[in-house]
């Protein structure tokens, strides 16, 4: 099979890039693993960030999400996405989304590290609402889907993308698809931390794997965002928004402690010495009322309840920090080029810097849709020649399928994942040091070594969901190893990523961290470091 | 406690068989079917993502009910079983591919708008644009039974969220587009509504769309055979 652009991905980066793509004419195939609207996406709750307010400007978005970067963001991708921003909103609401209306214009809320209410949204349904309208939007525009395929790796020929090999689940075969150019739109990684991340099952980060074993460099991933307020036994995220309303966060004598709407790492570090304290830490909702909870944050509540059998509107929510956005990514620039030709990447999988050492809440969906539609414009227009044949890539991922069906199984793999994540939550997770992060990675190196006496139970060839949480562990293991190096090397802290061995930021550091794989081999260094 | 689930493979025999596991106690449904996974049985096989009831990959049929594996908490006797109306692959999971298709047959998405709308006109959209596709309310509905070419709940209330959006201009079209295989083949029975986890309301949504269709001159042919007596209203 061939077409013009294939995207990875159908999450709000993936189905702008289609639908800018598809304005150009060309066939456009967005390739999921499981049904177009069952992504991660449908999870942002709090919003996406435009500067409408009158009160509000571009020049303030720019130097609110400059200033939490801590110096790791490049200027130009943070002035074109802020700049785009009300024009992206206006597509948005021009195509049908439903955003909530204030004095008949789009609604707007304050959320953490914001000098102004910039947060358009949709209840506590922003990214759910944006999703759907876009997927709405790529029926009517006839954008394809191929729906339950894995993406295994990307074809390369000398230093050139020629098209993906994917798995699909219905038989476990492995497909080729080619085509002229391939956007990689597939998600951050953050599930890695388990049970202590926000994420949903699949965020493990195939499409960075792919891309760092055909050989793209990937950058920053020693930052990750870990969320102050998730729901303490469940890690279920309680948005931003409920304390962008005046929630307060109280330890167990119910005394407040730290500034509710500082940026995301400074809470998550305050709320986890708290707890290391032995401390039980809150969310304090109840002064907002049952009307405005449910009004604005209908989804919150109903959680709460399933979850920790809490009301919000009368309890304290138990809470702790985690893992919830990867600011790290395949390294591209402002028009999602990778290192590789014809090869693009939008989205958290990417990293155009525009978060830089920490994310802004509100600024992943704005650069889902801003950069994703930039990035689906530009491979719509490359050109690069493809020649239609088997390539071996195909023939050795078809090898390496049937051989996963006869590893020994002698150990298990879930339990092994397990662990590490635990490992990682508690080693290279919201507060580091260099000799705890070198335990961890020896470990997940002992891990890589045993792949192949773990192995998968089921043998059935038909829909092996232990097949793909098999291959998803494997990334895991190339990712993570990935990604303790850049932690390790890092040896400052700077936004998201805190050592408590070198408390200060240091500016030697203020470099963007890369690291590729050569003839299977990870390299690591600084990109600009002094 | 125990939960039974009907087990599907097609490759075996029987393809079906009742498999009763023991599982913890105060687990959401979908918190279970992970530790049998884990701990007991490999194969079981099933859709999840997002676990806090946004991705509209877990609903199965629990006691003959629709829900959200990640909304409900198991209990004691539970029978779990995968939806109805669609295709089953293996265990729970089910094919959507088709019935995502009517989606595309009810031209369920923005025909030509323009932007802008007051806050009393999002509300009209608002409860019909938190749908997740879970495909309970299309799992739950009899129609299907009699007519596999209806176009079913969700696409028809995604419709109507379209027709009643302000910025939507071309209302007549869709409401075309809903009238074959449509809103006159409901019997507004309420299964959809009942199931609904989002708390939308389609069978409301079909009848809003049955009076519409009403004022664009369409008669509901149900009602037509009354005309055979000669009587004329």
């Amino acid at each position: 099979m061939f077409v013009d652009v294939v995207i990875i991905g159908s999450g709000i980066a993936g189905l702008s890039a289609a639908l800018e793509a598809k304005v150009q004419g060309k066939s456009v195939v967005v390739v999921t693993k499981k049904y177009p609207i069952q992504a991660q996406s449908a999870m942002a709750q709090g919003g996406i960030n435009a500067s409408l307010d009158p009160k509000d400007s571009i020049q303030a978005h720019i130097e609110d999400t400059l200033r939490s970067s801590q110096g790791l963001a490049d200027e130009e991708v943070v002035e074109y996405v802020c700049s785009q921003a009300p024009k992206a909103i206006e597509w948005l609401d021009s195509i049908g989304t439903p955003f909530s209306r204030q004095d008949n214009r789009v609604a707007l809320r304050r959320l953490g590290g914001a000098k102004a209410p910039r947060a358009c949204y949709a209840q506590d349904y922003t990214g759910l609402k944006i999703l759907h309208t876009l997927f709405d939007n790529c029926i009517k525009e006839g954008v394809k889907f191929l729906s339950e395929k894995f993406l295994l790796n990307i074809i390369v020929e000398d230093n050139s993308a020629k098209g993906v090999t994917l798995l699909d689940l219905r038989s476990t075969k492995v497909e080729q698809l080619l085509a002229t150019s391939i956007v990689l739109a597939t998600g951050g990684f953050g599930k890695v931390y388990g049970a202590f991340s926000t994420n949903g099952f699949g965020s493990y980060g195939e499409g960075l794997a792919a891309a760092m074993r055909a050989g793209a460099k990937l950058s920053d991933l020693e930052f990750v965002q870990f969320h102050p307020t998730s729901l303490a036994k469940s890690a279920i995220l309680i948005s931003e928004a409920a304390r962008g309303a005046g929630a307060k966060i109280v330890d167990s004598k119910g005394e407040r402690f730290c500034d509710e709407l500082a940026t995301r790492d400074e809470l998550s570090r305050a709320i986890w010495q708290k707890l290391q304290s032995g401390e039980r830490v809150f969310l304090d909702m109840r002064e907002l009322g049952e009307e405005f909870i449910e009004k604005e944050l209908p989804q919150e509540r109903k959680l709460a309840m399933i979850y920790e059998g809490v009301d919000p509107v009368k309890d304290l929510l138990p809470i702790r920090p985690a893992a919830h956005y990867t600011m790290g990514g395949i390294d591209v620039d402002l028009d999602g080029k990778t290192s590789i030709k014809a090869l693009f990447a939008c989205g958290e999988c990417a990293n155009a810097k525009l978060h830089g050492a920490n994310r802004l809440g509100g600024n992943s969906l704005l650069e889902a849709v801003v950069l994703g539609r930039r990035t689906g414009g530009v491979a719509a227009a490359f050109e690069n020649e493809v020649v239609q044949k088997e390539y071996e890539r195909t023939k050795a991922d078809q090898n390496f399928i049937k051989a996963l069906f006869n590893l020994p199984n002698r150990i298990d793999f879930m339990e092994r994942q397990e662990f590490l994540s635990k490992l990682l939550y508690n080693n290279v997770g919201i507060e580091r040091e260099e000799l705890a992060m070198k335990g961890v990675l020896s470990v997940i190196r002992q891990h890589q070594r045993e792949l192949a006496f773990m192995g998968i139970r089921d043998k059935s060839p038909l829909y092996n969901t232990e097949l793909v949480q098999f291959i998803e562990y494997g990334n895991i293991l190339e990712l993570t190893e990935a990604m303790v190096v850049a932690a390790i090397q890092r040896n400052e802290s700077r936004g998201a990523h805190y050592r408590k061995d070198y408390p200060e930021q240091n500016d030697t550091y203020k470099a963007h961290s890369i690291v590729w794989k050569e003839d299977g081999v990870l390299c690591a260094d600084f990109k600009g470091k002094r | 406690m125990k939960i039974t689930i009907k087990r599907y493979h097609p490759h075996f025999d029987p393809p079906s068989i009742d498999m009763e596991y023991e599982v913890p106690e105060n687990m959401t449904l979908l918190e279970a079917l992970h530790h049998i996974k884990q701990t007991k049985d490999r194969t079981l096989s099933f859709a999840s993502m997002c676990r806090s009831g946004v991705c509209g990959s877990c609903a199965v049929k629990v006691n003959g009910k629709e829900q959200l594996a990640c909304e409900y908490r198991a209990q004691d006797g539970d029978y779990i079983e995968p939806l109805s109306v669609v295709e089953v692959i293996r265990d729970l999971i089910v094919d959507f591919n088709a019935s995502l298709d009517t989606l595309q047959r009810a031209s369920a998405y923005p025909l030509q708008m323009h932007s802008g709308m007051s806050e009393d006109e999002e509300r009209l959209v608002e409860r019909q644009s938190d749908c997740i596709l879970c495909h309970s309310c299309y799992s739950s509905c009899p129609v299907f039974e009699t007519k596999s070419s209806f176009l079913g709940p969700f696409a028809l209330t995604r419709a109507y969220r379209y027709v009643v959006d302000s910025r939507e201009e071309e209302k007549r079209a869709h409401i075309d587009a809903v009238i074959e295989n449509g809103i006159w083949d409901c019997t507004l029975c309420g299964n959809c509504t009942e199931v609904c986890p989002q708390g939308i309301d389609p069978k409301s949504d079909i009848l809003m769309l049955q009076s519409m269709a009403s004022r664009f001159g369409y008669v509901n042919p149900n009602l037509s055979g009354f005309g055979s007596f000669g009587l004329e209203f």
